[in-house]
């Protein structure tokens, strides 16, 4: 996993709440055995028409927008499906922050799991970050993990919280499973418990 | 002091707690199907690493197979791809695999009941939002993503921050008509499609109590899509006598029962949250926008975005109905429905398809719509057709297909095409789910049995029976 520790970024706006994973990334492209190559499917059915053509108004087709690695969307953040595409489909796309009020629960592991800050804001600083991105497109705002803030050049300062052990997992790009298997003893004497329980 | 079902089986299951918060979980089922596995097997063979209990691990097909006969011929090759990969992966990793043309095969949370392998007081995960479904057995059961996937198969652990506790009791009885289908979405229409995240729910109550494994297992199943870690049903004479006798069933079946017997909040313990409802105020229930929280009574209407309680709610809600393609103030009853869908883990269990089959016997499905049935497994399939409600559902003009997820998502060629609208008894209605375009409303079985043959949502509490009809 690629550590995180600080981001500069511009800022897409997404001003929809109950963002789902199918729209993140829909059925179709899950059939797939690879963990990269999702980025082009990214919002797939938001980003084209039935017929492949780009939909000119949603926000990544602006070209004000490209190159943009900062999402801000609302509340409950990717909800549904509990498929990791939807992470994988952000990071290959270039997203490496979302800003939002909420997020779902599993989601939220997978996209720590890949690298992917997740900002908790309140919705008034939400909307504020939502109306500067989109009156002024190419708008930047500078996230650190270290000191936990969103800062703009013009003044917006947010501190934000996140849980430590997703910090330090972050900033290091720890690698859970090597983690995990320092235990191995624990694990080992837990299952012994459990063996013994006779059923 | 006295804890909650859910603090007795997370302390049962910690191996390790960490001073951050985080306690390592033991994990007692590990279930796996073909979408969300591959990335995980690849990780462990890039890092030289087996499963540490392949015996705690079953895999099956479902989110892609096709639900025709002779299915074994996959024509997507992408498909195909992917469910050979998890046949391949199955076969080195040493997992126990049901194949497609096994007679085990199934949607992954209808076969893990119905083998025995799901059990009271457990720890299960899945690469999949729905494994919520287990937790009607008392167990502790949740979704998990890819990478979580791989640590577990590595591991048999994974780490974990305590949730939440919510208690959502139903009391009092249930109407004719209404359904555990009815109770769940008329939970999440109250407490919102987000009114759990950061909980583990645990359903209680008179109402709860009478409800059979299947209509448990139903409610746990839309935990998620109210946004819930997980959702759990104290295990109880109806779990015991469900489990017993089962394939997979504890072998020293009384003295798991007698732990099980454990397993219940205490008298006097504390959720953080606690929400009630009246099971006399529930009826059958149809939703009519893009996520399980936007939910109208049969009787009801199609909401105005204007009289919503916020600008968000207001915008979000005149997205829907234009994607929907509704207009405020329609009845619920005049919305007329193209296709018609019963099945997924939330509803095509044995006693999801009986009831159907009670509405659709004797009558033909409406010449406008096309209707199909896919049980939920092999073992449901078979079961039906024994019971001949698969003739019914046939004389009636249904399609009876194979078993898989099929149209609950649509990766195999069972889709809805752009502007067809569905009666649905599957769990989510989000935009594009059953197919790029399609309008999915969330129903229970009878709903959706009554809608396919009258061609619109029908109050299923006017309905007139047929008799059996001697052939
Ligand atoms: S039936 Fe639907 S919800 Fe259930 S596991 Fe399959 S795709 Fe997921």
């Amino acid at each position: 996993m690629k550590p995180f520790r600080e981001h500069t970024g511009v800022v897409a706006p997404l001003d929809r709440s109950n963002v789902d994973t199918d729209q993140i990334i829909p059925k179709q492209f899950l059939k797939r055995i690879e963990r990269t190559g999702y980025g082009d499917f990214l919002f797939y059915d938001w980003r084209y028409t039935p017929e492949g053509k780009p939909q000119a108004d949603f926000i990544l087709n602006r070209p004000e927008y490209t190159g943009s690695s900062i999402l801000v969307a609302e509340k409950n953040f990717g909800c549904g499906s509990s498929r990791e595409h939807a992470a994988w489909a952000l990071l290959d796309y270039g997203f490496r922050v979302v800003i939002a009020p909420t997020f779902a629960d599993i989601f939220h592991t997978n996209a720590g799991n890949n690298g992917i800050l997740l900002v908790k804001l309140s919705e008034a600083q939400i909307k504020e970050l939502l109306q500067r991105s989109q009156q002024a497109p190419g708008y930047k705002v500078h996230v650190s993990l270290v000191d936990k803030t969103v800062k703009d050049d013009e003044g917006f300062v947010a501190k934000f919280e996140i849980d430590d052990f997703r910090r330090a997992c972050l900033l290091d790009g720890l690698d859970e499973i090597g983690l995990t298997l320092k235990h191995e003893n624990e694990i080992t004497a837990f299952e012994s418990k459990r063996a013994a329980r006779g059923w | 002091m006295p804890k909650t079902l859910f603090e007795k089986l997370w302390e049962q299951h910690v191996v390790r707690q960490n001073a951050d918060g985080r306690a390592l979980l033991y994990i007692d089922l590990h279930l796996v199907h073909e979408v969300t596995s591959p990335q995980a097997f690849e990780g462990l063979r890039l890092n030289g690493l087996r499963l540490r209990r392949p015996e705690l691990t079953v895999a099956t097909v479902d989110h892609n197979v096709p639900t025709t006969t002779n299915r074994s011929v996959i024509a997507d090759p992408i498909a195909a791809q992917q469910i050979e990969t998890l046949r391949r992966n199955c076969r080195d990793f040493g997992v126990r695999f049901f194949d497609i043309d096994a007679a085990e095969q199934g949607i992954v949370h209808v076969i893990g009941p119905e083998l025995g392998l799901t059990h009271p007081g457990m720890t299960i995960v899945c690469g999949d939002s729905h494994t919520s479904t287990h937790g009607a057995f008392g167990a502790l059961a949740f979704g998990i993503g890819t990478s979580e996937v791989e640590h577990v198969m590595a591991t048999q652990c994974l780490w974990q921050k305590k949730p939440k506790t919510m208690q959502i009791v139903v009391d009092g009885e249930l109407p004719l008509g209404a359904t555990a289908k009815d109770i769940v979405l008329g939970i999440i229409g109250r407490i919102g499609s987000d009114g759990a995240t950061g909980y583990v729910i645990e359903y209680r109550g008179s109402a709860i109590r009478v409800l059979s494994m299947e209509g448990r297992m139903t409610i746990c199943n839309m935990s998620i899509e109210a946004g819930a870690r997980a959702g759990m049903i104290a295990p109880d004479e109806t779990t015991f006598h469900y489990v017993r006798g089962r394939r997979f069933a504890p072998k020293n079946f009384d003295k798991a029962v007698e732990h099980w017997q454990t397993l219940r909040t205490d008298e006097g313990a504390q959720f953080d949250r606690t929400v009630t409802i009246e099971a006399a105020s529930l009826e059958p229930y149809v939703t009519w926008g893009t996520n399980p929280g936007m939910v109208a009574p049969i009787t009801g209407r199609v909401p105005d975005p204007n009289s919503a309680q916020s600008e968000a709610d207001r915008a979000a809600t005149a997205r829907a109905l234009e994607y929907m393609d509704l207009k405020p103030g329609t009845a619920m009853q005049d919305i007329a429905v193209d296709r018609v869908f019963i099945g997924s883990c939330t509803n095509a269990r044995i006693e999801d398809l009986r009831i159907a089959a009670e509405y659709a016997r004797g009558y033909r499905v409406h010449p406008r719509v096309q209707a199909m049935v896919v049980p939920g497994s092999q073992q449901v399939k078979r079961a039906a057709e024994a019971e001949g409600l698969d003739r019914i559902f046939r004389a009636a003009g249904f399609d009876w297909r194979e078993s898989g997820c099929s149209m609950c998502l649509g990766m195999n060629p069972d889709i809805l095409k752009p502007g067809e609208r569905c009666a649905s008894t599957s769990n989510r209605n989000f935009e594009g789910r059953q197919g790029r375009g399609g309008r999915t409303h969330l129903v229970s079985p009878q709903m959706a049995a009554a809608a396919a043959i009258t061609g619109h949502f029908t109050d299923v509490r006017k309905w007139q029976f047929k008799e059996a009809q001697s052939a």
